[in-house]
This record gives structure tokens, sequence and C-alpha cells, in this order.
């Protein structure tokens, strides 16, 4: 603080206040929303407080869906959607991880070509190539199933760079003081490099789940099956109906359960989070 | 390229370890990325069983449809929107939490939950209090004799996806410009408050010129962003209605060759898109190694 300024502090408060109140209104209502009956939203506004059947809404939409729009149990669609990050998380991780180790630690033919294939799929986000993209799924019998879900989607160069970025740090007398002892490459890969990257690894994750918390075009493309309905994609379905045949209530329970566990993971681990977000940009 | 000063001699092993990651890059990225140019360069009967070479003919038709002319404005319109929108709501947000010294931390994770909201759940949010029959924000704009309706009005349409994505974006630049201003020296601050400069001078004198590399990334972080990651806002709210004026491009590839089955021109769509992204991507990789030097 370079001086004092009361006014100013107080100004400064009053920012960061309506910028909370802002962040925070949409979800506010549609917390609301999900707490009353169907008949309160036939006319009128959306109300402001808090209503009664907070526990039969949700109840409902885990337990039976919605039936009208064709939306599965949402206790299915939470834990397919548990799945597909969990796999996402675990496959991005493990193949970049394996990835940089070569690109980093071996020198042979093709190394620079491998580093650019990687590169080049920065460049080529599923939304540009939704067709020949969903053609070769479908040729490969992948639609609706949790491989078709996630495989597509675990190449990742921003994850191998950050490894990459990573290993060049790591001294160079480690390894070969490995190598002295007569530790081969899979040897110090397990028992040097990988506890070493433990924090990598988890502020990675972090960001990771969200990321395939939060997938909708793929998932969309290729599931047809409510069986791998994911909760993002099949809120989208439940809202459509409710358009016409109003059960916001309902949708607002999925919604808001769809929010708490990506949210729940940014604020319990907001220190892996940040670290993630800003190391994964470099 | 870099590389350790050591390395360990195995001819096979680096192959085997990259085998899995160049598999599916190769099959589903860059495969569908060469299918994707080669049938922009073709036409194909409605039925899929013969294709012909037409050379740039669904490039010319494309430059010459004014709805997808139209697109590209909307989508310029909307990406300069939610930069601007979000990068100003976030850098005030994180001006005012860097001069707090503890309360900063308890906002900080006031505003940053709304990264790990979904865009089409972020779309669904908005699209609830702006519902013209029962929404909150609709009810309030009555009052100042706005008639808010997204399903008929563009304007309003437009306006509801710019703030449901800008929305969403804000934890994101919020933290990135807080990681920039805590970069910036003190001392600096400190030399201009001595010289007798008031805290707005500091700040546009001082801070915002040291702030320009976070605020460049952050711009083509922001562009990417509103032209491709915001496919699910706008599917869940407009469907790039009414009548086209929310159908930015990614959409449009969508729409085109998804639902109305145009396979060459949604193709010759898609390689214009990457193209943006490969120039995007490119600009940002720059910005990287000019940081370094630092």
């Amino acid at each position: 603080m370079v001086e004092n300024r009361p006014w100013l502090n107080v100004l400064t408060h009053c920012v960061l206040v309506l910028g909370v109140i802002i962040v925070a209104l949409p979800v506010y209502l549609a917390f609301i929303a999900s707490t009353h009956g169907p008949t309160e939203f036939l006319q009128g506004i959306v109300p402001l407080l808090p209503g009664p059947h907070l526990l039969e809404n949700y109840g409902e939409v885990l337990t039976q869906g919605m039936t009208t729009s064709g939306a599965p149990p949402l206790l299915n669609m939470l834990a397919n959607s548990t799945l597909m990050a969990l796999i996402i998380v675990v496959g991005k991780i493990s193949i970049s991880i394996i990835s940089a180790y070569a690109i980093v630690y071996f020198r042979f033919p093709l190394r620079t070509l491998a580093f650019w294939v990687i590169f080049i799929t920065l460049m080529l986000p599923v939304e540009v190539r939704i067709i020949p993209t969903f053609k070769v799924v479908a040729d490969l019998g992948m639609l609706n199933s949790y491989a078709g879900l996630t495989i597509p989607l675990i190449a990742s160069a921003t994850a191998t760079f950050l490894f990459r970025q990573f290993f060049l740090t790591v001294p160079d007398e480690l390894m070969e003081a490995a190598r002295v002892d007569g530790a081969g490459p899979l040897k110090f890969f397990r028992d040097i490099l990988l506890p070493l990257s433990r924090t990598n690894i988890a502020a990675l994750s972090v960001i990771l789940f969200i990321y395939g918390w939060i997938q909708y075009l793929w998932p969309l493309l290729v599931t047809t099956d409510p069986k791998y309905y994911t909760i993002v994609m099949g809120i989208k379905r439940m809202a459509t109906v409710a358009d016409s045949d109003p059960k916001w209530n309902l949708v607002m329970a999925a919604v808001v359960l769809a929010m708490i566990p990506p949210v729940f993971v940014v604020i319990a681990m907001q220190r892996l989070f940040v670290k993630g977000l800003v190391e994964t940009e470099k | 390229m870099q590389t350790k000063r050591t390395i360990f001699p195995n001819r096979v092993l680096p192959y085997l370890l990259l085998t899995p990651q160049m598999l599916i890059t190769l099959i589903f990225f860059i495969w569908p990325a060469g299918q994707a140019v080669k049938s922009s360069f073709e036409r194909e009967d409605p039925f899929g069983f013969k294709t012909q070479f037409i050379w740039f003919q669904n490039y010319t038709k494309l430059f010459a449809d004014p709805s997808y002319l139209n697109s590209v404005g909307r989508t310029a319109v909307f990406a300069v929107s939610v930069t601007v929108i979000s990068m100003s709501v976030s850098l005030l947000l994180a001006i005012a939490v860097n001069r707090l010294l503890r309360t900063g931390r308890i906002y900080t994770t006031l505003l940053v939950w709304p990264y790990a909201v979904a865009p089409v759940v972020a779309g669904i949010l908005w699209w609830f209090m702006f519902n013209p029959s029962i929404g909150i924000l609709p009810y309030l704009l009555s009052f100042a004799g706005i008639d808010w309706n997204h399903r008929v009005n563009a304007g309003n349409a437009m306006t509801l996806i710019v703030l449901a994505s800008s929305w969403k974006q804000i934890s994101y630049n919020f933290l990135f410009f807080v990681a920039g201003l805590q970069s910036v020296p003190q001392s600096l601050s400190e030399a201009a408050a001595i010289d007798g400069a008031g805290p707005f001078k500091r700040f546009w004198t001082i801070i915002f010129p040291l702030l320009s590399p976070t605020t460049f990334f952050l711009m083509i972080v922001n562009i990417n962003y509103a032209m491709f990651d915001t496919f699910g806002t706008i599917d869940a709210t407009t469907s790039g209605g009414p009548a086209q004026s929310t159908n930015i491009l990614v959409y449009k590839v969508y729409s085109d060759g998804f639902l109305g089955l145009n396979i060459g021109s949604s193709s010759a769509q898609s390689v214009l898109l990457m193209g943006i992204v490969i120039v995007l991507t490119v600009i940002q990789f720059r910005w990287v190694e000019r940081r370094v030097q630092y």
C-alpha cells in the first residue's frame, strides 16, 4: 500500500462486492428456482426467496430424471460425467508425461517432427473439424461408448508442453547420478521423475477435470443412447423442453447439480487450480 | 530444440513412449483435418454416392453467400464485445483485489469459481434470467420501457450471448490480471507517489503500460474463447437465431454440416476456421517467446 486513502478503500470494497454479486446472481436465482414447486413459474416472475420444495425437486431429478424430455435420472448422468472427466484426466496426463519424457531425455530421428505433430493439435480444436472427426469415430464403432467419449479428447499439447518445460528444469545431475548407480530409463522415470512431478500432476489434474466435466459438443455428437449422456449435455435437452412445458424448478435443480462437482474442485483446491491455470498457458 | 546434456541411449524406447500420443493425434486430429481439407474441394451428391472435385468452388460460393458474410460480421461483433466487456470488468476487479492485503483472498475465492461452469450451463443461467415471460431482468427492464425478447429481437439475442459468455470468462481474466499486477514492482508506484502522482495517474502511466504483455495475451485468449468455446452458450440460448443474428462461424459449421448436411460448404468453413486458429496460436506463442526475455 503506497498511501492511505480511506475513500479509495471504501470504493475498492464496493467494486468487489458488486463484482461478487454480479458473478453470483445467476447461480443464486437458479438455486432459488430449484427450491420451488412447478406452479410458481406459471405466471409472473421468478421468486427471489427459497421455497419449500428443495429436497423433493432434487430427489426427483436425481432418481427419475425428466420423463417428458427423455432425460434419464441425473444420478446416472452425474456418474457418466465423473467417469468421463476422470478418464480424461488420467489419459491425458499419462500419455503426455511419457511423450514429454521421450522428447526431453532421448535423442532420436524424427524427434522434432514428433514435437511439431503434438504442437499441431493445439491448432485443431474439435469445433472446427466436427464432421470428419465424427466420421472417424463412427467408422471405428466408437459411438455410444466411454472410449468414444474420451479417447479423441485425450491428446493434449498443453499438458505435454507443461511436462517438457518442467523436465527441462530438473537438474541434469539427478539423471547422471541415477545412471552412475545403474538405473535404466524406466527406473529413473518411475523413481525420480514421477515423484518430482507430483505437484505439476496435481495442478494439471484440477484443470483437466474441469475440462472433461464441461465438455458439451463432443458428448452431444457421439452419444445418442441416454445410457451415456453426460450431465452437461443432458441439461440442454431438459431446458429445451422446459421452454414449452415449464418445469423450471427441475431444470434449475439439474443445473445446480451439474455445477457442484467442478465448482467444489476449484474452491477446495484453489491453490493448485491457480497454479495449473497459469502454468498451462506458458 | 532443447534437450538434456546427457541422454539415455535407447533406440526403441522413445518411439514406444510416443506411440499413444502419436496414434491419437494422427487418428483423431490430423486425419480428420486432412479429410476436411479434402472435402472442402469436393461436391458430394445428397446421397453420398459420388463426389466430384471442384477446386475452389466451395470457397468462392462461401464468399458470395450473404449469410456467411453476415456470420463473419456477427462473429466480429461478438468476439470484440466479449473481449472488451470481460477484460475491463476483470481488470477493475483485479486492481481492487490487488489493493487489499488480507481480504483479497476471500474475494478471489468468491470470484474465480465461474471458470468451472460449463459454457452451456452459463447459457442456461442467463437464458433463465432473461426469459421473456418469467425472467427477472425483462421484468426490471419493462419499468425502463424496454420490451425484452431475445426470441425476436436480434440486438437482444446478441446482448444475451455476449453477457453470458463474458460472465463465464471473468474469472479467467481476473486471475491472470492479478498475477500480472503482482509482478509489477511496488517500488515504481512508490517512486511515482513521492513525485506526487495520484492513484489514477499512477495506474494509467505506470501500471497499465507494464501490464501490457498480460493484456495482449488475454486479448488473444479471449478472442479464441469467444470464437470457439462459446458453442455451448449459443446452442443453449439462441441456436443462432433470430434470423441468423447470433449464428457465429463455429455454430454455422455445425448447423450447416451436421444439421444441414452440406458437407462441402461446412468443410470449407472448417478450413477457414483452422486458418484463424493457426494465426491466433502463432501470435500467442510469439508473445510467449518475447516474454521469456523480460
